[in-house]
């Protein structure tokens, strides 16, 4: 059951990545993406971490990706934007990657091993993480959320009209 | 149980597929989304790593990850509405203040 | 008494450092006052460190100050270190006591000179240079005031550096006298690997000890002594000191006269334990002094420049003085440098005096019969003359009588003779002089004779009194006709001056030997008398009998110009070769290429800045990639 439902998502996952890639148009680049993260969401939870699957849907797939749909909208272009005209981008593009995944195959070898799994049942409950980030993981809390303002505030001030435009 | 190393190859995959989209793309949404492909592909990787060794640690991880790419999120679009309101374009390649 | 010493060289040395500080800013007659208040201080603590010195005892000697430890590398050591003994007692006396007089006739010879508060800083510096050559207690500090007065001697004689021939002067000094120091240090080095230091003291003590073999200490003596031929102007390095004559009169006066040229001869004597360990050195010293005296005197027999006939005169006497040194009698010839340095300095300056009263005509042939008009200059002119000449009862018949009794003794007949000779030829080119500038028809310019006057008494004073110690320095060196035992000066420099062996010649020969100075001296004077007052056409009709002879000694037997087509002009060639096809090309070649290098990769660097992120991106890529290969391999 778990593996069926591994390999649906994960195809699924996939197959709309690489929609993104080949369609044209912003607005259905933003919607494959958003398949997408729905599909990692599900992902993380067949991972024994349903809190931050949940978080997954709610913050990528719901807040950032809403952010990403808007800016398209606002930017309204009449027609997209096409591919890469030049094809030796396009083949050394391939390259770099076939490069990249070999090099990171290798890199995880070590930990390609199948790895026992312990109790994992109640590996991500929110109960154990949210006191592991009040206790060790403090500060990191505490300057996140100052980091949250400090994007909100510089974001306001960006697209802020000029009262002299 | 799924084998862990199913989600790292996963992870390679979705990692390499957003780094090709990035180079092919030529506006600079399409560009950005891909980077986010990319930090997923990231999360995964640590979640897979962090169920292997039993630790809560990696989920934390992920935690703050997907926060400081929210933030980033926001930040890096209103520069793109910007650019879009200065130069009329998002191709990147009619960017090149910086050029020299 | 003697417990302040070393701050004999140290007075000058501080006024030279307030003068090259502060000395622009300072009015003219405080500058000379503490130019000549400095050097007159040194002069009152030599003289009481001398008066304390003959009240100690010998076992004392030599009294050592160790300022400070200066070298300490591995096994070789050099400090600081300043001595007293006889020896330095004597040459200190001499530096700053005719060096005062010196500077307080400068402040009237240069009064109306622009350079007047650089021209006290150089004299000083040079004193305190000067002073540290002859007090040091090691070869490695009394290398240093060698070096020192050199570049005094390089800054004083091209004073008048806008002048061509006076900056070239200065060059040629310079250069002659490195060669020299060259072989100098070649010598220093010699003794340190050796005998392992410096210090006379250890030296005298090893070579006693048989720490080194003749031939080595042969080998030595030789390498040091041609350093000392390059200071004191001797064959073959004697070229510069004519030229030297560019500077100011009283610089020749101080430098090439009384002081820096003696260096040479104070060096060996202070190495005569060295020396006289090293038989064959010492013949070869006396042979090139006797060479030289006599070389020196034939050059200044044609020479119509009066600073010019003084100069070779010097270069005649220092030979003299090494020909004391070489057949052993160092006293000797310390003596006929401390009596030479008054009659010497008398002479130039007097010269000066002339040539001030002339506004600077040097050519004694537009002279003649200034005795009356210079009431002051004639007469301690002719008593310098006199000295030189070797006349009994003034200083220089003293010194003379002694080298060339000495050399007689030690069996050395053909370098007596050599020093016979050459005081015929000293008695007659100076008295040449005293003719052709004080008597008989006067030549003078109408301009010089209008402004003729005898000079300030700021000039007129230290002639006089150099004229006064001209005649009775003489005296603490009686020969051994006089009485026995009266020879304070000798037995003074007992405790350096390692006496070989006492050679003793019967009465009759010593009054013998005196008889004979004193009659070649008279034939000199006396033919110049004939050659100049009674037949001055004489000296025309030798000329057109000898036309040769006399172009040859005029030229100075071509000397000059036989070393510019050997060395100089070799190397001349030499250095602009290596300019043009080593400096310019290979040295510049380097720097320019590296900032064409710089410049051209600066070029394909930028390149790769397009300014669009999809190349940074791929940057960022390649970069990630060799990263993670570096690190998995």
């Amino acid at each position: 059951m778990a593996h069926f439902l591994f390999f649906l998502l994960a195809i699924i996952c996939i197959a709309s990545v690489l929609g993104m890639i080949i369609s044209k148009d912003q607005a259905y680049n933003a919607l494959f993406l958003i398949v997408a993260f729905v599909c990692m969401g599900g992902l993380f939870g067949l991972l024994e971490a349903p809190f931050i699957a949940a978080v997954q849907i709610i913050i990528y797939a719901g807040a950032i990706m809403i952010l990403f749909i808007f800016v398209v909208m606002m930017i309204n272009l009449k027609k997209g934007v096409g591919q890469e005209k030049k094809k030796w981008t396009i083949y050394f593009a391939v390259v770099i990657a076939a490069v990249l995944v070999v090099e990171l195959v290798l890199t995880v070898k070590g930990a390609l091993e199948p790895a026992s799994s312990a109790a994992l049942e109640k590996l991500g409950s929110p109960t154990d993480l949210g006191r592991l980030l009040f206790t060790k993981y403090l500060y990191p809390f505490e300057i996140t959320s100052i980091l949250i303002i400090a994007a909100l505030v510089g974001a306001i001030v960006l697209v802020k009209k000029r009262d002299n435009e | 149980m799924i084998p862990v190393n199913y989600f790292l190859i996963l992870s390679i995959i979705l990692f390499v597929l957003g780094t090709i989209a990035f180079f092919v793309k030529r506006d600079l949404i399409t560009q950005f989304m891909s980077i986010e492909i990319m930090f997923n592909a990231a999360n995964l990787a640590f979640l897979a790593f962090a169920k292997s060794a039993g630790s809560l640690d990696g989920q934390i991880i992920v935690f703050f990850v997907i926060t400081v790419a929210a933030a980033e999120a926001v930040v890096g679009l209103a520069i793109i509405l910007l650019i879009f309101q200065k130069k009329k374009t998002i191709k990147s390649e009619d960017i090149k203040l910086m050029k020299g | 008494m003697t417990d302040y010493f070393w701050l004999i060289p140290l007075i000058p040395a501080l006024s030279t450092l307030i003068l090259v500080l502060f000395g622009q800013k300072l009015p003219k007659k405080y500058v000379s006052f503490q130019a000549c208040f400095a050097i007159f201080a040194s002069f009152a603590i030599s003289v009481i460190s001398f008066i304390g010195l003959l009240q100690t005892s010998h076992e004392h000697l030599p009294i050592i100050k160790n300022l400070f430890s200066w070298i300490h590398a591995g096994s070789f050591h050099a400090d600081l270190a300043l001595q007293l003994d006889p020896l330095s007692s004597i040459m200190t006396l001499v530096v700053t006591g005719v060096g005062f007089l010196i500077h307080v006739y400068s402040v009237g010879y240069m009064a109306d000179d622009e350079g007047y508060t650089r021209y006290f800083t150089y004299l000083n510096l040079f004193t305190f240079a000067m002073l540290i050559l002859v007090m040091g207690s090691n070869l490695v500090v009394m290398f240093v005031g060698w070096e020192g007065v050199g570049l005094c001697s390089y800054l004083l004689i091209g004073f008048w550096f806008d002048k061509h021939s006076a900056a070239n002067a200065g060059k040629k000094a310079f250069i002659v006298n490195r060669i020299g120091d060259a072989a100098f240090l070649l010598g220093i080095f010699f003794i340190f690997i050796n005998i392992g230091s410096g210090e006379f003291s250890v030296i005298n003590a090893a070579i006693g000890g048989g720490a080194i073999t003749h031939s080595l200490a042969t080998l030595i003596a030789i390498l040091l002594f041609v350093g000392a031929i390059g200071k004191s102007a001797q064959i073959p390095l004697y070229i510069w000191l004519p030229d030297a004559m560019e500077g100011p009169t009283p610089v020749s006066a101080l430098i090439h006269a009384a002081t820096m040229v003696t260096a040479g001869v104070y060096m060996v004597a202070r190495m005569n334990v060295l020396f006289t360990f090293s038989g064959s050195a010492n013949s070869i010293v006396a042979i090139i002094g006797a060479v030289t005296a006599v070389f020196a005197a034939t050059m200044a027999l044609t020479q119509n420049d009066i600073k010019r006939v003084l100069a070779y005169s010097t270069i005649s006497q220092i030979g003299y003085m090494f020909i004391g040194c070489g057949v052993g009698a160092y006293a000797a010839g310390m003596f006929h440098l401390y009596t030479h340095a008054f009659f010497k300095s008398l002479l130039f300056l007097a010269a000066g005096s002339v040539m001030h009263a002339l506004s600077g005509e040097l050519n004694m042939q537009k002279m003649g019969g200034l005795r009356k008009y210079l009431p002051f200059t004639y007469p301690t002119f002719l008593i310098g003359a006199i000295a030189i000449a070797g006349i009994p009862f003034l200083s220089g018949f003293f010194s003379k009588d002694a080298i060339l009794t000495s050399a007689y003794a030690n069996g050395q007949y053909f370098v007596w003779a050599l020093g016979i000779f050459g005081a015929v030829l000293t008695a007659f080119y100076m008295f040449r002089l005293i003719f052709l500038t004080f008597f008989g028809n006067e030549r003078l310019e109408p301009e010089a004779k209008k402004h003729l006057h005898e000079s300030p008494p700021a000039m007129t004073i230290p002639l006089v009194l150099l004229a006064f110690f001209s005649i009775v320095a003489g005296y603490v060196g009686l020969p051994v006709v006089a009485g026995k035992n009266l020879n304070f000066f000798g037995r003074f420099l007992e405790p350096v001056i390692q006496q070989a062996h006492e050679v003793h010649l019967s009465l009759g020969t010593e009054w013998m030997l005196i008889l004979i100075s004193v009659a070649v001296a008279v034939t000199g004077i006396f033919i110049a008398w004939v050659f100049y007052i009674k037949n001055p056409k004489i000296p025309h009709n030798f000329v057109a009998k000898f036309p040769g002879l006399y172009k040859l000694l005029y030229n100075k037997y071509y000397v000059d110009e036989i070393y510019n087509t050997l060395f100089v002009n070799s190397t001349i060639k030499g250095s602009e070769i290596a300019y043009d096809h080593f400096d310019l090309k290979v040295i510049d070649g380097i720097v320019n290429g590296s900032a064409k290098t710089t410049n051209f990769l600066g070029k394909v660097l930028s390149y790769f800045q397009t300014g669009f992120i999809k190349d940074y991106a791929l940057i960022f890529l390649l970069g990630a990639i060799l990263l993670i290969g570096y690190l998995l391999f």
